[in-house]
C-alpha cells in the first residue's frame, strides 16, 4: 500500500493550485458582489483551461480529453474545490455521461462538450420528484418518430449558460409486484428546441454566480434519434454514469475545508484575547485539532473511493459513504470556522461565510445525506433480507 | 543552439524552515520540497527561447539524492526536452557543484546555461560565477532580460545596486536569473503527462571525473535570534536623539 502521490500527481496538485491562484481566485469577490459570472469571463476561464489542457480532463484522451484517471480527478476537484464553486464551474468536466452518445449523438453533443463548443445540463428533479425521482411526472410520448415532452423540471443547474440538456421523463409504466413502476427515458435536448421555457430559478444562499433554472416543456418535440441509451433505460445509463459525479463533490469539499482550515489556523495563531493568541486556549485549538483529522479522513476516503473506482471494485456505497462523510464534515468545519473567527466570520469581506454558506447545499444536491445513508444501510441489510 | 538548465530541489519556499534538534542542519524529513524558485525562473526563459526558435534543446540537470528526479521532472512537465541526473547522496557544495556542472557542459556542449543567481535554501550566490570561471565563458549574473543576438552574443539586463545594467556578452555564455526575469508557467496538462515519457540520463560524480567531497565543514546552525520588542518614543526629539545618539544612524 501506497499513500503518497507519484511525482506526476503531485505535478497536477501544483499545477491546478497555481491555476486557481492565477485564473479563478482574483474574480471571487466579483462573483460574490454580483451573483454572476460575466459570459466573457466564462469564456477566458474556458480558453485559459483549454490552454493547460484541464477543460474536460475527466475524458478519455481519444475523445480530446485529458484522460485523467480517477485518483488525478479526484485531486483536481480537490484543488478546485478550494475556490468559488460558480468560477471553477466554467473549467469543465463535462458530464460522464455523455459518454452513452451513440452514432450522431456523438458529433452533436459529446465531442463539442469535450471542445468546449457545447456546455451540458443535467434535468432528473421536478418539484413534486427530488429524492424520489422515480415519480417524476414529466412525460415522453412516442408520437411517429418524434417523443412529445411535457412536464416542469426546477433546480436544474446551469440550464442559463447550457446548450443542451439530457433530461429524464418517464415513457411509460409497468406493474410490478409492488405497483405500477415508471419507465424513465434519457434524451438529449437542444436548449432552442421549440416547446421548451427556460426560466431563472430563484436565488439561492449557496454558491452565488451558479444559478438554477426551471425548465417547463410543452409538447416540446425531440426525435427519438436524441434517445440517449435505450428508450425506457434512462436510470440504467444514469447508473452507469453518475456514480462518480458525488466523488467529485466529496472531493471539492475536501479542498473548500482545507481552506478554511487555514484561514482559521491564521486566525487562531494571530487573533489576541486575553493577552494571548486565541489559538493558545484549548477551546480553540482543539477544535482546530478536530477539523484537521475530520478533513484528513474524507481526503482519505475519497482517494480510497477513486482508487477502488479505478481498479473497478467500486460499489454505490462507496461514493455514498464519502459524500456523505465529506458534505458533513465541510459543514462542521465552516462552522466551526465561522466560531473560530467569532462576530468577524460573519462578515463577507472576511471571506469564512462564504464558505459557511456554500456548505449548505453540499449535504442537499446529487442525493441528500438521508439518501446517502439509505444507499449505505441498503448495502448492509439487503444480504440478509 | 543547446541550453543548460541547472535546477535545484530545495525546501519549498512556503515551508517554515526548522533547525534540526542536533543543530547539523534544517530538517528536511516530511518537509514539501520544490525547485529553486530562481532555476523555474531559468527553465521558463530556457523554454521561452525555444518557443522563440532561438534555442533548439532545453536540457535540466539536477545533482544530488534521487529525488532530484522528481525536481527534473518538474522542469520537463514545464517543457524542457530531456533530463540528466547527477546521482550522489554527498552534500554539495557550489564548488562541487560547478565542478560537475563543468563535466556535463563538457559533455553536452551548449551555448547557454542557465542557473539561479543563488538557491533558496544556502543563498551561497556563488555556483553560476564559479562555473564560467571553471569553464572561461562569460558570464551574466542577476539577469532580468535576455536577448540573443544573431551575431553569436546576448544581451542580457543585470540587476545591480543603482539600478539596471545592460551588457553585451559572447556566447557561449553563463547566466544566473534573478526574480524579474519571467514568471514561470505552471505545467499543463498534456505536458505532465508527456514529462513521464522525456529521458532522465543518469550520470555519477565518478564518471563525470568529479570529487565532490565538501571543502568546508558546517559547524553549527542556529534559529535566528527572535525579534526583540521595539520602544515607543514620545516625541520627534527623543526619536532624533535616539537615532544620533543610541542608534548612531544620524
Ligand atoms: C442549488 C441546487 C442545484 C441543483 N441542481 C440540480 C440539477 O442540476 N439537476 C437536477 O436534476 N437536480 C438538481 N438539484 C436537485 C437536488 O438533487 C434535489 O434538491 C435533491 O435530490 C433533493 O430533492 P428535494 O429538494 O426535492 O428534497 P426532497 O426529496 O423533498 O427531500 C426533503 C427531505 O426529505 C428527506 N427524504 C426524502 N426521502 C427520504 C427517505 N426515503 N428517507 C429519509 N429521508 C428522506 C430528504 O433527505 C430531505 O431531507 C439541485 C438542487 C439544488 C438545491
Amino acid at each position: 500500500m501506497d499513500f503518497g502521490l507519484t511525482s506526476e500527481q503531485q505535478m497536477l496538485v501544483d499545477s491546478i493550485r497555481a491555476f486557481v491562484e492565477q485564473e479563478l481566485k482574483p474574480y471571487e469577490d466579483e462573483v460574490e458582489r454580483t451573483n454572476q459570472v460575466r459570459p466573457e469571463l466564462i469564456q477566458q476561464i474556458h480558453a485559459a483551461a483549454i490552454k493547460t489542457g484541464f477543460y474536460a480532463a475527466n475524458m478519455p484522451e481519444e475523445l480530446g480529453g485529458g484522460g485523467l484517471d480517477h485518483i488525478a480527478l479526484t485531486l483536481m476537484e480537490r484543488e478546485l474545490g478550494r475556490t468559488s464553486f460558480a468560477l471553477q464551474y466554467a473549467v469543465a468536466r463535462p458530464s460522464n455521461i455523455l459518454r452513452a452518445c451513440q452514432g450522431e449523438q456523438i458529433e452533436r453533443y459529446l465531442l463539442p462538450a469535450i471542445r468546449g463548443e457545447r456546455v451540458e445540463c443535467l434535468a432528473l428533479t421536478e418539484p413534486n420528484a427530488g429524492s424520489d425521482l422515480r415519480s417524476m411526472q414529466t412525460r415522453a410520448e412516442s408520437d411517429g418518430d418524434d417523443f412529445v415532452i411535457n412536464g416542469t423540471k426546477h433546480f436544474i443547474s446551469y440550464a442559463d449558460v447550457a446548450d443542451f440538456i439530457v433530461l429524464f421523463a418517464a415513457s411509460g409504466a409497468e406493474e410490478t409486484g409492488k405497483g405500477t413502476k415508471k419507465k424513465i427515458t434519457s434524451f438529449l435536448v437542444d436548449k432552442d428546441t421549440p416547446g421548451l421555457d427556460v426560466h431563472m430559478g430563484p436565488h439561492s444562499v449557496s454558491h452565488r454566480g451558479f444559478h438554477h433554472c426551471e425548465l417547463v416543456f410543452t409538447n416540446c418535440r425531440v426525435h427519438k434519434r436524441h434517445v440517449l441509451g435505450e428508450v425506457h433505460r434512462g436510470f440504467d445509463v444514469a447508473n452507469q454514469w453518475l456514480g462518480a459525479t458525488r466523488l467529485t463533490v466529496a472531493a471539492q469539499c475536501v479542498g473548500r475545508a482545507q481552506r478554511a482550515m487555514e484561514m482559521a489556523t491564521q486566525w487562531a495563531a494571530t487573533r489576541k484575547q486575553f493577552g494571548q493568541a486565541i489559538g493558545k486556549f484549548q477551546g480553540v485549538s482543539f477544535k482546530l485539532a478536530d477539523m484537521a483529522t475530520e478533513i484528513e479522513a474524507a481526503n482519505l476516503l475519497c482517494l480510497q473511493t477513486a482508487w477502488k473506482t479505478d481498479q473497478g471494485t467500486v460499489a454505490d456505497a462507496d461514493y455514498a459513504m464519502a459524500k456523505l462523510f465529506a458534505t458533513e464534515m465541510l459543514a462542521r468545519v465552516t462552522d466551526q470556522t465561522v466560531q473560530i473567527f467569532g462576530g468577524m466570520g460573519l462578515m463577507e469581506e472576511v471571506g469564512v461565510e462564504r464558505l459557511w454558506r456554500d456548505a449548505r447545499v453540499e449535504r442537499i444536491w446529487d442525493g441528500t445525506s438521508e439518501i446517502q445513508r439509505h444507499i449505505i444501510s441498503r448495502s448492509l441489510l439487503r444480504p440478509l433480507e | 543552439m543547446k541550453v543548460l538548465v541547472a535546477v535545484k530541489r530545495v525546501v519549498d519556499f512556503n515551508v517554515k524552515v526548522r533547525v534540526k534538534a542536533d543543530g547539523t542542519g534544517v530538517e528536511t524529513a516530511n518537509v514539501k520540497m520544490s525547485m529553486n524558485p530562481f532555476d523555474e525562473i531559468g527553465v521558463e526563459e530556457a523554454v521561452r527561447l525555444k518557443e522563440g526558435g532561438k534555442a533548439t534543446e532545453v536540457i535540466a540537470v539536477s545533482l544530488g539524492p534521487t529525488q532530484c528526479q522528481e525536481t527534473i521532472r518538474t522542469a520537463l512537465a514545464m517543457g524542457a526536452d530531456r533530463g540528466i541526473h547527477v546521482q550522489t547522496d554527498v552534500e554539495l557544495q557550489p564548488l562541487a557543484v560547478a565542478k560537475l556542472l563543468k563535466a556535463v557542459v563538457d559533455k553536452e556542449q551548449p551555448q547557454l546555461c542557465i542557473l539561479g543567481k543563488q538557491a533558496i535554501d544556502d543563498d551561497a550566490n556563488q555556483t553560476g560565477q564559479m562555473l564560467a570561471a571553471l569553464l572561461s565563458w562569460s558570464q551574466a549574473t542577476f539577469a532580468s532580460k535576455l536577448v540573443i543576438n544573431g551575431d553569436g552574443t546576448a544581451n542580457v539586463t543585470r540587476e545591480v545596486d543603482g539600478g539596471l545594467e545592460t551588457i553585451q556578452a559572447k556566447l557561449p555564455l553563463v547566466m544566473t536569473t534573478d526574480l524579474r526575469l519571467n514568471e514561470p508557467r505552471y505545467a499543463s496538462l498534456p505536458n505532465i503527462m508527456k514529462a513521464k515519457k522525456k529521458p532522465i540520463e543518469q550520470l555519477t560524480p565518478e564518471a563525470l571525473g568529479v570529487d565532490p567531497a565538501p571543502r568546508l565543514k558546517t559547524l553549527k546552525v542556529v534559529e535566528p535570534p527572535k525579534r526583540k520588542a521595539g520602544v515607543k518614543v514620545k516625541s520627534v526629539a527623543e526619536l532624533v536623539d535616539k537615532l544620533r545618539n543610541e542608534a548612531k544612524v544620524i
